[in-house]
């Protein structure tokens, strides 16, 4: 794999009115990674995703999308690079009056000119790929939290994302579909090419999946790691050792 | 060289004893039963007790009879504020469940977060705050309305991401739905206008002009009065509880992330589904206010059907409905426009949620009250 930067935060401070989320955060990502975001609840793992997407601008820093700046873009620039990204949030959140295959479908209707039937082979592929198949007429509401949080992950994929942000895709979800999301991940990382962020708890796929880390600290509100998830595990700071042994080293 | 100091008095289950130990050290000593509901001592009070010199405390509880979290919680107190005063806690003197527990409680370090909005303030700070804030909120307001334009012209120009069938479902939504409520309400606000002029009017002898007074009083004001209040506390809260839920599932932020305007999409229909509809729901209402003004000038004040309806038509001149046709859309914009804001503002939890419905239907019956006024001064000084 090549090791090319695809995307680097640049000594990034979030905050919050007065209150520091976090400050300081300097990552490279390369392409072809899976970088994994960690750090217990409440460290600020969503709040620094959303100023990778683009959702809330850093109070200081910035991040560069294959060397271009996002935030000291202008809209345009910033429009044109947010096209490259895919993103499943938390929650799945899926507009609710839509069914499951307008949601998918949505972007593809937006931004390419395939004809119907095309697009709903498309839906129906990518609705498969996360195990939701014959779910396309669903309401968001007929479906449970974990169902929710993969049709979420279809819709983020729809348009083939050169990066794809993922925040909590295994929380609430049983082991075998958790494995299952994590062998998908993998699978959009080699058949894409993808570059891949992912907010996580799970250790299991941390350890599966994770090429790449940064390991967020909510007392001192700063990162105090970053590398390979496996390697931080033998011989990484302490707090990051317990961390990824649920506190038995 | 022991000094036994009793803290507690008399006849408490608990007791507490202070023995100084040599220099700077200090034993409490624990007995009795140490529960919540013992009147428990406060550790506050035990501070002024511990001189300046003490350098380090231990603790003996082999008379400690029965506790519960009462216990702990008093030592953890203590052992917060000797450890801002550098004061060595030595723990092997409790029970072992008690120090299991206060290593838990000490497991995670308390945080200090700045900037949080602490404790009550007094009313003068409040009506400052809520000053500011509302002087605040007028660039986003404006912002908002300036985005709303946008999206109109790009709704003109056909380049807006919008979809026709929500845009129906709004409608109906916001229309036919609405009927049952308008009609309740419109019909008796047709009844006291009735009511009113018949009084009023008795006095001269013409309550056949009863039918003047509602017919123009519903056309012209209260009909499209009453719906815009209506619509605010209907429609209006529900925008901003359907937008601000949207809010809170990330709804809206994955509109943002894909490029789609959420204005365009989620704003644009239910703006104009308020506005082509309050015309209709404010004609609808002043049909049933004056059906009301007919059925009691008929059953109560003796005027015959004929009489009122010529009466009626007389009275009503096109201008009347072109006041208050504009008058309704103009409420409904209201309506729209403050939902939405207030939906799209919305924070990021439940409690939000319902803050942005009820701030929804405030700025709403504000915004309806100002431009009723105004129109009213305006319609006046053009002499409609
Ligand atoms: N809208 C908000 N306003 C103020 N503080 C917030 C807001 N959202 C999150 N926070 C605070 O920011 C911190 C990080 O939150 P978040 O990024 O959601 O954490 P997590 O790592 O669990 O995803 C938390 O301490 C939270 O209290
Ligand atoms: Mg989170």
């Amino acid at each position: 794999m090549e090791k090319e930067p695809h995307i680097k935060i640049h000594n990034l401070t979030m905050t919050y009115g007065d209150f520091i989320v976090q400050h300081d955060i300097n990552c490279v990502i390369n392409k072809g990674d899976i970088f994994v975001i960690m750090g217990g609840n409440g460290c600020g793992k969503t709040t620094l995703m959303r100023a990778l997407v683009g959702l809330q601008r850093p109070a200081a820093g910035t991040v560069f999308y294959s060397g271009e700046d996002f935030w000291n873009g202008t809209p345009e620039e910033q429009a044109r690079l947010k096209r490259r990204l895919g993103i499943m949030f938390q929650g799945g959140a899926l507009w609710s009056s839509l069914t499951l295959a307008e949601n998918v479908a949505l972007p593809l209707h937006e931004y390419t000119g395939l004809p119907p039937g095309r697009i709903d082979e498309i839906v129906s592929f990518k609705l498969a790929l996360v195990g939701l198949a014959g779910f396309e007429e669903f309401y968001p509401v007929e479906l449970s939290g974990g169902m929710k949080k993969r049709a979420g992950l279809a819709r983020a994929i729809a348009l083939d994302p050169e990066i794809l942000v993922i925040d909590e895709p295994s929380s609430g979800l049983d082991p075998l579909t958790a494995r299952r999301l994590d062998d998908l991940i993998l699978e959009l990382r080699d058949s894409l090419g993808a570059t891949i962020v992912v907010v996580t708890h799970e250790l299991a796929s941390i350890l599966n999946i994770g090429s790449s880390s940064v390991y967020l600290d909510s007392e001192t509100r700063t990162m105090i790691a970053t590398g390979n998830p496996r390697e931080a595990l033998k011989s990484g700071e302490a707090k990051v050792r317990r961390f990824l042994t649920r506190g038995e080293a | 060289m022991k000094k036994a100091h009793p803290i507690s008095g008399g006849k408490k289950a608990w007791n507490l004893d202070m023995r100084r130990q040599g220099s700077g050290e200090v034993q409490l000593v624990f007995g009795g039963r140490w529960c919540i509901d013992e009147d428990l001592p406060c550790a506050g009070e035990l501070k002024s007790e511990l001189s300046e010199d003490i350098r380090r405390l231990t603790y003996h509880s082999a008379d400690l009879g029965a506790w519960d979290s009462g216990f702990p919680a008093f030592l953890a107190t203590l052992q917060k504020f000797c450890v801002g005063r550098g004061i060595e806690v030595d723990q092997r003197g409790l029970p072992e469940g008690v120090r299991h527990l206060l290593t838990m409680a000490f497991a995670v370090p308390e945080q200090k977060v700045s900037g949080r909005r602490g404790g009550r303030q007094t009313l003068f700070v409040q009506v400052g705050a809520a000053t500011i804030d509302f002087f605040r909120g007028m660039p986003a307001m404006l912002h908002f309305l300036g985005e709303i334009t946008l999206s109109f012209g790009r709704l003109f120009t056909g380049r807006a991401q919008f979809r026709m069938g929500d845009l129906w479902l709004e409608m109906e939504e916001v229309g036919p739905r609405a009927l049952a409520i308008v009609s309740v309400i419109c019909f008796l606000v047709g009844l006291i206008l009735a009511y009113l002029g018949a009084d009023q009017l008795r006095m001269v002898g013409a309550q056949r002009f009863i039918a003047d007074l509602v017919a123009i009083g519903m056309v012209r004001e209260m009909g499209a009065l009453m719906t815009g209040i209506i619509i605010a506390g209907r429609t209006g809260a529900a925008f901003a509880a359907q937008l601000g839920t949207m809010q809170v599932n990330e709804e809206i932020d994955a509109f943002k992330t894909m490029g789609i305007s959420p204005i365009d999409f989620l704003v644009l229909p239910r703006i104009l589904a308020l506005m082509l509809m309050m015309p209709l729901l404010t004609l609808y209402a002043g049909f049933i206010g004056m059906l009301a003004g007919l059925l009691v000038s008929i059953t109560i004040f003796d005027i015959g059907v004929f009489e009122y309806y010529t009466e009626t038509l007389q009275a009503l001149e096109l201008k009347h409905f072109m006041v208050g046709l504009s008058k309704g859309s103009v409420y409904g914009a209201m309506v729209a426009y403050s939902g939405c804001l207030r939906g799209i503002q919305c924070g990021r939890s439940a409690e939000a949620v319902g803050e942005a419905a009820t701030s929804a239907v405030v700025t709403g019956i504000l915004l309806i009250t100002i431009s009723a006024s105004l129109l009213t001064i305006v319609y006046y000084h053009l002499g409609i």
